[in-house]
């Protein structure tokens, strides 16, 4: 599984990563490899704001769809409008053009509490 | 991995769903689909006894000929869908049918016709040979050009739905031109043990030959024959969905003296379908088995039974059965995706028009 490891992870497989004063959120390359082909990505609207662990959205794969659940509490600023005609972006780079939201963050403390890389591989390793 | 029918078939190989559609769509696709039950009907009143017991015309195959028909009960429910394939016969008076089934639904099928032909009191005989044969399917726009390269006959010049013998890596196959992709090719019978050889022989004839040539799981199998509007069991058709409010008038030979299920579906199409089948195109999500279709004031009006992404048309669409009010083209209606409607719009079936009826 690739990693990326300047981004924290919480163990329904999103990350969050530092991008200036917001916080960057995706899938990891676990999950997104074990979704399968990615057709369809749903995203809250900008200025939407979200506790931690609340459901931000829908990423629905050919086996299924599954819910998004934030890993930090915060307000949206940004959503990925590329993957509303290009879904498998999130396939293809996860960590980088797949990126799903962008948000700014009531509590950096929330990002200091997820997994870094590596205990996130070990977790994900298990399943 | 997924258990189907008691094989464990994958759901989609290394290469995935969406791109194994794209190959079968634009070049050839390998279908391991062993799964699959084949009997043999045969006997004096072989002819006289598949009529009667399949929903569609055979009396006028001639040898070779293979047809789709439906299997139904006596309330012209639907147990199974079928290709029948004429053989040549065995003297005039003998007739031999080869009967592809549902692999969830052979053993079932097999003790319906044995029982029917017992009922019947006819001069029939019913074998199950599934086990000793093999059976893939070779898919795609290049698929002839494949089977031509490899086979001691020409099979381009096999029509559309009609079947023969050939032999291929030394081994003589029945070959139906006929698939459930909506692309050109056909589907392969032979002895099991020859599986892995004719296989690779597939594989490795498309690399030499520049035809790109790739396995397809379950999934793209799903989508392909979906956006082809072919139905699958459990799904469009089942022994809870008659064969007239699945769009099956087609297949059901009214001019025929009798087939199981005759009288009940002239008495259902008498009384007016309650429900019917149609595609609805839906935006905003991905429509899946078991969402509720509502009208545009939130009333139900019927429910998904399958839905996915299409690669092809790159719609997001499902099938579904409705009130017949709501069954027209172009109606709009709602699909309730995690607890919210979004449009959808009744559209023409098939999504994808197959390449041999274009």
């Amino acid at each position: 599984m690739k990693l990326d490891s300047t981004a924290r992870y919480q163990s329904s497989h999103e990350y969050a990563r530092k991008d200036g004063t917001a916080f960057v959120i995706g899938i990891s390359d676990h999950a997104q490899a074990a979704l399968g082909d990615i057709v369809y990505v749903e995203l809250p609207e900008i200025g939407k704001t979200f506790a931690k662990g609340e459901t931000f959205g829908v990423i629905e794969s050919v086996k299924a769809a599954s819910d998004l659940y934030l890993p930090m509490g915060g307000k949206i600023v940004a959503v990925n409008e590329a993957l509303g005609g290009d879904p498998a972006l999130v396939n293809r780079d996860c960590y980088g053009e797949g990126w799903l939201v962008k948000i700014e963050s009531g509590s950096a403390a929330e990002f200091g509490v997820l997994m870094d890389a590596a205990t996130y591989e070990k977790e994900a390793d298990k399943e | 991995m997924a258990p189907f029918a008691g094989y464990d078939m994958p759901i989609s190989y290394p290469t995935g769903a969406v791109e194994e559609h794209n190959i079968c769509r634009r070049s050839v696709g390998l279908f391991d689909i062993d799964h699959m039950g084949q009997l043999i009907v045969s006997g004096p009143d072989a002819d006289a006894f598949v009529s009667h017991t399949v929903s569609g015309a055979v009396l006028d195959m001639k040898d070779w000929d293979a047809r789709y028909s439906l299997l139904l009960d006596e309330k012209g429910l639907v147990r199974d869908d079928l290709f029948v394939y004429r053989l040549p016969r065995v003297n005039a008076a003998e007739g031999r049918w080869w009967i592809v089934v549902n692999a969830s639904n052979l053993e079932a099928d097999f003790a319906w016709f044995k029982a029917r032909a017992v009922e019947w009191k006819g001069k029939v005989k019913v074998e199950d040979v599934s086990a000793e044969t093999y059976m893939i399917a070779v898919q795609g726009p290049r698929a002839i050009e494949l089977l031509d390269s490899m086979a001691d006959r020409k099979v381009s010049a096999f029509p559309r739905f009609t079947s023969g013998e050939f032999v291929i890596e030394g081994t003589k196959v029945l070959f139906g031109r006929t698939g459930y992709t909506g692309e050109d090719g056909g589907e392969l019978f032979f002895p099991a043990e020859k599986a892995l050889a004719v296989w690779e022989a597939f594989i490795k004839t498309g690399e030499k030959k520049g035809i790109e040539t790739k396995a397809i799981g379950l999934a793209a199998r799903d989508s392909l024959r979906f956006e082809a509007g072919m139905p699958l069991h459990g799904h469009e058709i089942s022994p809870s969905i008659n064969a007239l409010e699945a769009g099956f008038k087609w297949a059901c030979d009214f001019s025929k003296a009798d087939f199981i299920g005759k009288k009940a579906l002239e008495a259902i199409a008498a009384a007016g379908l309650p429900r019917k089948l149609v595609g609805i195109e839906m935006t905003g999500g991905v429509p899946r088995e078991g969402y509720e279709v509502q009208a545009p004031d939130g009333r139900k009006i019927g429910l998904c039974v399958a839905g996915m992404f299409c690669p092809t048309t790159k719609k997001y669409a499902a099938n579904a059965f409705v009130t017949p009010e709501f069954a027209k083209v172009g109606t709009d209606v709602a699909i309730v995706a995690h607890g919210k409607p979004k449009p959808g719009l009744v559209v023409k079936r098939p999504l994808y028009v197959p390449a041999y009826r274009r």
